[in-house]
């Protein structure tokens, strides 16, 4: 029976899940997808984007990922909670909240 | 073969404690399990045990020591009564539901109010959904046996164990006790070694996760699978320590009712008074028997409706109120097993008695078999809900 948090997924069986749903390893929160929770998702208007990058730091989790050329890429929707404190902080109103439709 | 001793309930279960050299104790008093951890104190002081004994400023943070002592890898225990167990209420569930085999010894006593110190059992009835297992003890002896026998039973299922016995009645009243020596008990509860735990270097591990709703319930549904696995680990255990001891244990205790046509089911030290009252009536040719439930979790349940099936009419018999305007736990668990079982033969009624020390005589147990022949007889319960011994 796999401990590892990869395996405890949202199909994981009673009888395979982890007594207690201890945890056996670090960094765990990388595997587990906290994105399910959203209600809104950000959408990037990539023609309105100057790359000022004012968005990637104030992103609470890290559903912003930048690139090593020093550009933001597209959302990480495996985390994104759908917070909206990017599309406040945008100044150009390249970022714009949407209903998420699953 | 045992050594003869003459003990207190309280004294007789630190006494265990003491053979066991726990790792952690975490120690609040309260009345009447105080003497517990004052005698273990003790035994710590003279270099008895090496236990690591933490003295805390509350019932809650005694268990939040265990808590988290159990989960670094260690044996941990505590001892406590009445509105103390209420207040290590949320903790209890949180060292079920993480899986901690933590030993708790309780000395029963009522709740308040009226404001009373002395025996019922609305302390662990209180909790007995918290997902503890839980032992009854009707002597200083039992409560020396299952004291015994809890850590084998804990840590073979990963759920936390009560070992109750009855505040008082046997926790301060001296009785003829045979121990069993302490290269015996070394040898029979063993070493403590958790396959997971906090303090191994070697697996990096978090306890007490938070699960959403995908995963709560599967957490539960295999922590319900633990409780329904410790019956066969209770007899196991049991069978093995009457080899070792000639005493063996089990869920339930049945006495004279292979041919009983009316039984008690009781739970504590009144089984004893109980099995007096059933030895007189047995000379007068009366058929009856009572049931002395040991382990009220995980509940006996096919055992009880086995036990039951062939009598006319039963009584259990409740140390406390659920105050439901129906039923004490023990009736409500009682008939709901004969129920799943497909038995309604057995005319069930529930008495209420012994509240906050009310004493439980030889008399007061005859007139509940009174009681259930007139039941017997007629087939008609009458009032189900019942008070014993109360002025009216």
């Amino acid at each position: 029976m796999s401990h590892l948090a990869k395996d405890m997924t949202p199909d994981v069986k009673w009888q395979d899940i982890t007594p207690g749903c201890n945890i056996f390893e670090g960094g765990t929160s990388a595997v587990v997808e906290t994105g399910d929770w959203r209600t809104m998702k950000p959408v990037l208007d990539w023609d309105k984007c100057r790359q000022c990058l004012l968005c990637a730091p104030v992103c609470p989790d890290m559903s912003i990922p930048v690139g090593a050329d020093g550009k933001r890429q597209d959302f990480n929707y495996f985390f994104c909670k759908g917070c909206g404190i990017c599309a406040n902080a945008c100044p150009f109103g390249a970022i714009t909240m949407v209903k998420d439709e699953k | 073969m045992g050594i003869r001793e003459r003990l207190s309930g309280n004294e007789a279960v630190a006494f265990a404690m003491k053979q066991i050299n726990p790792d952690v104790m975490g120690a609040f008093p309260i009345t009447p399990s105080t003497e517990i951890p004052q005698y273990f104190s003790t035994y710590v002081d003279n270099g008895e045990v090496d236990t690591e004994f933490i003295a805390v400023e509350s019932e809650h943070s005694a268990m939040s020591t265990c808590i988290g002592a159990e989960a670094a890898g260690c044996r941990a225990i505590s001892a406590t009564s009445s509105c103390g167990l209420c207040y290590m209420t949320e903790m209890l569930y949180v060292a079920a539901s993480d899986r901690l085999p933590i030993t708790l010894a309780v000395s029963c006593r009522a709740l308040s109010g009226p404001i009373n110190i002395n025996n019922d059992h609305s302390d662990a009835m209180g909790v007995r959904d918290a997902g503890w297992l839980m032992l009854f003890a009707e002597t200083n002896q039992e409560a020396y046996d299952n004291y015994l026998q809890a850590m084998r039973i804990g840590e073979a299922v990963g759920l936390p164990i009560m070992i109750c016995q009855d505040g008082f009645i046997t926790s301060h009243a001296i009785e003829n006790i045979e121990l069993v020596e302490d290269e015996k008990v070394k040898a029979f509860v063993g070493e403590y070694k958790p396959r997971h735990y906090l303090l191994n270097k070697d697996e990096p591990m978090a306890v007490g996760a938070y699960a959403t709703p995908v995963y709560y319930m599967e957490a539960k549904r295999q922590q319900a699978q633990a409780m329904i696995d410790a019956k066969d680990v209770i007899r196991r255990v049991g069978a093995e320590f009457g080899e070792m001891t000639g005493r063996t244990y089990g869920l339930i205790e049945k006495y004279m009712m292979d041919d009983a046509e009316e039984a008690l089911l009781i739970i504590g030290s009144s089984a004893g008074t109980a099995k007096e009252a059933v030895n007189q009536l047995r000379t007068q040719g009366r058929k009856v028997g009572l049931i002395k439930i040991r382990s009220f979790r995980p509940f006996p349940a096919e055992e009880i409706a086995e036990a039951l099936k062939n009598v006319k009419a039963f009584a259990a018999m409740d140390k406390d109120d659920s105050f439901n305007a129906h039923c004490g736990p023990i009736f409500a668990e009682t008939a709901a097993a004969l129920y799943a079982a497909g038995i309604s033969a057995p005319k069930g009624i529930n008495y209420i008695y012994g509240l906050g020390g009310r004493d439980v005589r030889v008399e007061s147990i005859q007139h509940v078999f009174a009681e259930l022949e007139k039941v017997a007889a007629t087939g008609e319960t009458g009032e189900t809900y019942r008070y014993l011994d109360v002025r009216e």
